[in-house]
């Protein structure tokens, strides 16, 4: 099945590089750093860390929680291994669940290690990561290299991913399909001044394979006044591009304040940005706190809609919210705790960490079509809150 | 094309520059605020990861995330 859609127009033309431009633009940034690391300062290891996090989920009928466990530790100033366990426990009644099943539990665990070594002015890293659950397996192995230059002023990092996926349906023995995906990315941060430094990020993502939720439909309209379901039938390409910018700057009196401006476009016609601005304010007995907002808008995909006129009205066919048009809006607030831990062999400080996020989810074309009493297309659009927590201990050895 | 094109030329000058030696304008030790640890992009990894996939699982938007950025193979 061919990707491509004849509506998509010029405006997009940064979602059609193909695999050899980006290599045209990879190249000099691979000289960038091997040149000018010349006249760069040593770069240094990320600190030997413990975080022993809890998170949860909870909205619009879904309720995620579970475990995540980061260690990191460094050898002989040259090498830092870290390693991640992370478990999702899902109960599922989402708008999606109930309009076409019933409620379900899930669980997926992830695992990923990775090492990064130092040698010289130069940093190089590679990481693995698998997870799992009973309909899907997920690969993705990722190397990377970043330089300090100009005195330290600028670091410049690019990396590639490649991840492979198994799809699969519970119920369905006869049904697999496998992603193939690749990632391309950009890090330059700037320090601009002593209390002001930026970074701008690009990547790129290449997806190739069965690209939809197999279990998800899309509904139509019967011809009798009513509507049925059937299938989303998804391309089985998808390349994407997005830019950010962020900033951090030092505030006079010891806080700081970020600011993260990104935007996307991809090949199935979805254009998003979001913008969000953070608050860091330490005090002097180890507290902190911070707050941030996050606003959040996208366009729909090309091949989206929520009611279609017939069935099998097109080529493609989506009705996945998250390829809707709609906007997303976040309030967050987290405090944390700093204490020595220098009376504990090995160990010299721990934090108390609880971050809340409270985001607020509409959508313009997405209907709730749990609602009775509505002719079809009638129904009123959907929107959900959903609370999300984060409670972590963090210990440095 | 020709905007890709430039752009490439661009970055390989930029790459020749190599041989010059730039003096930073910000010396080492006018960084002590750079360098508190409220000025990290992502000082708390574990957190910052758990809260991209939240977003990624809900957005159609991907990629360009802030501190070590994707890795997740998570669909």
């Amino acid at each position: 099945m061919a990707a491509t859609d004849p509506r998509r127009g010029p405006r997009r033309t940064i979602a059609r590089l193909t695999p050899t431009e980006i290599v045209l633009f990879a190249l000099p940034l691979v000289l960038i750093v091997l040149l000018w690391g010349n006249y760069s300062h040593a770069a240094i290891l990320p600190e030997d860390r413990a975080d022993i996090m809890y998170h949860g989920y909870d909205g619009g009928g879904l309720e995620v929680g579970g475990p995540s466990v980061l260690v990191r530790k460094g050898l002989e100033d040259k090498v830092s291994v870290w390693t991640n366990y992370y478990v999702d426990m899902i109960t599922s009644a989402s708008i999606d669940v109930l309009a076409t099943a019933s409620e379900y539990t899930e669980e997926r665990t992830e695992t990923s290690a990775g090492i990064d070594y130092l040698r010289d002015k130069t940093m190089m890293g590679f990481s693995y990561l698998r997870s799992k659950e009973s309909d899907y397996t997920a690969n993705a192995a990722r190397i990377g290299i970043s330089q300090d230059f100009f005195g330290d002023l600028t670091t410049l990092g690019i990396s590639y991913a490649y991840g492979w996926d198994e799809v699969r349906r519970n119920g369905d023995d006869v049904f697999e399909d496998e992603i193939q995906r690749q990632a391309f990315r950009v890090d330059l941060s700037q320090i601009m001044t002593k209390n002001l430094i930026m970074s701008v990020n690009y990547e790129s993502i290449t997806d190739e394979g069965f690209l939809n939720n197999p279990y998800r439909q899309v509904r139509f309209l019967d011809g009798a006044g009513g509507f049925n379901w059937e299938a989303e039938v998804y391309p089985r390409t998808k390349t994407s591009h997005a830019v950010a910018v962020r900033g951090m700057y030092y505030l006079p009196y010891r806080a700081a304040l970020k600011a993260e401006y990104r935007n996307y476009g991809d090949s199935w016609g979805v254009d998003a940005f979001n913008t969000e601005l953070a608050y860091i304010h330490p005090f002097d007995n180890g507290l902190t706190i911070e707050g941030r907002v996050r606003y959040y808008s996208q366009t729909s995909a090309d091949f989206y809609s929520d009611l279609f006129a017939r069935s099998q009205a097109q080529n493609f066919l989506a009705r996945d919210k998250e390829l809707a048009t709609f906007e997303t809006t976040t309030l967050g607030v987290g405090v944390s705790y700093e204490f020595s831990m220098e009376w504990m062999p090995l160990l010299t400080k721990g934090v108390v960490n609880v971050t809340a996020d409270f985001i607020s989810l509409d959508y313009e074309d997405f209907r709730d079509v749990t609602q009775s009493g509505f002719a079809p297309g009638e129904e009123p659009f959907y929107s959900f809150d959903a609370t999300v927590l984060r409670a972590f201990v963090s210990f440095w050895y | 094309m020709k905007i890709r094109l430039a752009g490439c030329v661009l970055l390989t000058m930029l790459a020749g520059c190599g041989s010059m030696e730039i003096k930073p304008w910000v010396t080492p030790y006018e960084r002590n605020n750079l360098a508190d640890p409220i000025m990290s992009f992502s000082k708390d990894p574990v957190s910052a990861g758990y809260m991209h996939h939240v977003y990624q699982a809900r957005e159609g938007a991907r990629g360009a995330e802030g501190g070590s950025g994707g890795g997740c193979g998570c669909n």
